[in-house]
């Protein structure tokens, strides 16, 4: 789950990891009032999930009243690649002397937390990591022992930090990683990580992924994230507990398991077609389940075509031909079905299908074929 | 042979007494694997249809003398239950549970590594092995496969039974069928399997079917080069998937230019590892190396 930036800092703080003075606001008066209340100069921020904010518009500096307001009602709104600003994040400016770069994330070859700080702050990392790979400092860390503050010196001085705000940045690494281990995150960023004309070290904004399985034991975290961009269909699909990804094209696809749904996806693909979803109908699903998923590829107007791709093992044939009866009785669709059921009680499933008689649904007896069928009758819709 | 589950197999299984848990290990036992006792402890002294059940693990091995461990406890328990196996001398821990937090994995997997080397740890958020004609360790639908030389080593559960099953349409059957899942933070790698299967005569052919997000199969590919004689085919899902979103498995994730099904792809045939495009096409490149099963 990723965090918007003023989420993220609002971790950090927690953690008494320096960020500058800030209040989140959803209206142009809320973003005046708050304004005034910081003292200006203020940096007006959209808080959208992308990057690319400032080259957009979404990053503005504002000198008094007129010019906060004027900011707020242009970010207010502002469209930036697909994401609508609907929150904006005010903050006391800060002077700059030096942008540095931190984060933490899990490095899943090392099967360790792996640490990274360059100088090279304020710019694409991925880049620098590129072209001055030299520049980037990476030290793993072990997970049971921790960050200690010696290795966090040694970062600091490695990558070449201003001698006196070693310190400094040693403390913010400490910290960050503390945020990393603590509100179980797969990535803690600051990019940039500024330093003073008074030699103070802060987060000027953060970046911050937490992990969706680590949530149960994070109450205070829960509902986080830009759920006022979401997908619609993803949101409806997390409350129902499918895992449904949103894709921009005009087949729905159904299928038990992430492997397989994925290789589905690419099967259609190979043979023409493009998929307007993926939805793994999970381990175990019973008719109802397999009813409101359903109802939630069919949710999607673009859909023209379903394919149904199920390998059972602990999913039941049974249980997914009952689910699409039911479906069928309830939401009467007008598009084509293909189905493929192969697996635990399949021989059930067909039965339960054929005795059905459903319209429009065709039965298919491989993936291969049950993919290249879809497609065809996805292309008889359009 | 068969790799890590054979006829020398004692499983205990923790979440015995759970819906899930219960079904199938009477289903492993029905398939022949040796079942010597489950964990709960408010229900221990207990038994599941004749399998008896223990307080800890420690109790457990001590009276059963299980070597193999299934965890199917929730996710906020279940790296704790299979570290509690590894302390107890168990050498190889199964978990079946999905959903369990990467940290929790993170401090499983580097505990075990330090404080007790000799644990193998496969999963979580894994279908399990199954030793075809052997023993069934997990939830895989054994019906399907029967024994032969193929070993085939994967990240999915459905889609294990999907090439599986195209294998078994031409004839092959598998030596060993290894789920090392889903998850960021797996307790064994497509290499660890990979040597195995290398060392185990019964395999002559090894399939590894990978996915996007990580880079597992690039390390994969590197090892095949260095280390290994037998065949190798593969399998990468997940061309067409979107960056930046899961795609179901916790570990599926291409972010930003890494973990793409296409570096994937490209990092295993420049090993010479070809790779299929769909199910079908891996079953047909097992035709072509082997020639038809006998």
């Amino acid at each position: 789950m990723d965090l918007l930036e003023h989420q993220g800092k609002q971790l950090f703080a927690r953690h008494g990891l320096a960020t500058s003075d800030g209040k989140a606001v959803t209206s142009v008066e809320d973003a005046v009032a708050a304004a005034n209340e910081i003292g200006y100069p203020v940096v007006v921020k959209a808080q959208v999930l992308i990057g690319g904010r400032g080259k957009a518009g979404g990053v503005k500096l504002a000198a008094d009243e007129a010019e906060a307001r004027e900011h707020a009602t242009n970010i207010l709104g502002l469209d930036i690649k697909g994401h609508i600003v609907r929150t904006l994040w005010i903050e006391h400016a800060s002077d700059i002397a030096t942008e540095y770069y931190a984060s933490v994330l899990l490095d899943r070859s090392e099967k360790k937390p792996l640490v990274m700080f360059s100088v090279e702050g304020g710019v694409d990392i991925e880049q620098v990591a590129e072209e001055t790979p030299e520049k980037l400092i990476k030290q793993t860390v072990d997970p049971l022992e921790g960050l200690t503050r010696e290795q966090a010196l040694e970062i600091a001085k490695a990558g070449g930090a201003d001698e006196d705000v070693v310190e400094g940045v040693a403390d913010a690494l400490v910290k960050l990683y503390e945020v990393w281990i603590e509100e179980d995150a797969s990535l803690t960023e600051i990019n940039p990580l500024i330093v003073t004309p008074d030699r103070q070290v802060k987060a000027l904004d953060a970046k911050v992924t937490l992990d969706g399985n680590a949530l149960f034991r994070h109450e205070e975290n829960q509902g986080l994230g830009d759920t006022a961009n979401m997908d619609p269909i993803e949101l409806k699909a997390k409350e129902e507990g499918v895992t449904y990804v949103a894709l921009d094209g005009d087949i729905g696809i159904l299928g038990n398991g992430a492997g397989l749904v994925m290789s589905t996806l690419d099967v259609v693909a190979q043979h023409g077609g493009s998929p307007a979803n993926f939805l793994d109908a999970g381990g175990g699903s019973d008719a109802e389940k397999v009813k409101q998923a359903v109802a939630l590829i069919l949710s999607n107007p673009n859909v023209k075509a379903v394919l149904f791709n199920i390998f059972g093992g602990i999913t039941r044939c049974d249980e997914v031909a009952k689910g699409l009866v039911a479906a069928f009785g309830d939401l009467k669709p007008e598009v084509p079905f293909v189905v493929r059921l192969d697996g635990t009680n399949d021989v059930e499933g067909r039965r339960i299908l054929e005795e059905a008689a459903l319209p429009n649904v065709h039965a298919a007896k491989t993936m291969d074929g049950a993919a290249e069928q879809v497609v065809a009758l996805a292309k008889e819709q359009s | 042979m068969a790799i890590l589950v054979t006829e020398d197999t004692k499983l205990a299984v923790a979440g015995i007494t759970g819906r899930e848990g219960s079904f199938h290990t009477l289903n492993n036992r029905k398939y022949g694997t040796n079942v010597v006792g489950g964990i709960n402890p408010k229900k221990a002294g207990t038994d599941v249809e004749g399998i008896p059940v223990f307080a800890d693990w420690a109790t457990c091995v001590a009276e059963s003398g299980a070597n193999t461990a299934m965890i199917f406890v929730p996710p906020p328990f279940a790296a704790a239950s299979a570290l509690e196996a590894a302390q107890a001398g168990v050498e190889l821990v199964v978990i079946i549970t999905e959903g369990i937090p990467a940290h929790d994995e993170l401090k499983l997997y580097n505990t075990v590594k330090r404080d007790h080397p000799g644990t193998r740890v496969v999963g979580p958020n894994c279908p399990g092995i199954l030793s075809p004609g052997k023993a069934n360790v997990g939830i895989i639908p054994a019906s399907f496969f029967r024994p032969g030389n193929v070993g085939v080593v994967s990240r999915s559960g459905t889609l294990t039974y999907q090439i599986g099953n195209e294998l078994a349409q031409r004839g092959f059957g598998n030596s060993s069928i290894v789920g090392i899942g889903g998850d960021p933070v797996p307790g064994s790698s497509f290499i660890d399997v990979i040597e195995l299967f290398e060392a185990d005569p019964e395999t002559e052919l090894i399939v590894m079917s990978g996915e996007i997000g990580g880079s597992a199969e690039e390390e994969a590919a590197e090892y095949i080069r260095d280390n290994v004689s037998k065949p190798v085919l593969g399998y990468i899902a997940g061309f067409t998937a979107p960056p930046g979103k899961t795609m179901g498995h916790a570990g599926a994730i291409v972010s930003g230019s890494k973990g793409t099904a296409a570096a994937k792809a490209e990092a295993l045939e420049a090993v010479g590892v070809k790779v299929g495009r769909t199910p079908t096409q891996v079953a047909e490149l097992a035709m072509e190396l082997l020639g038809s099963p006998s």
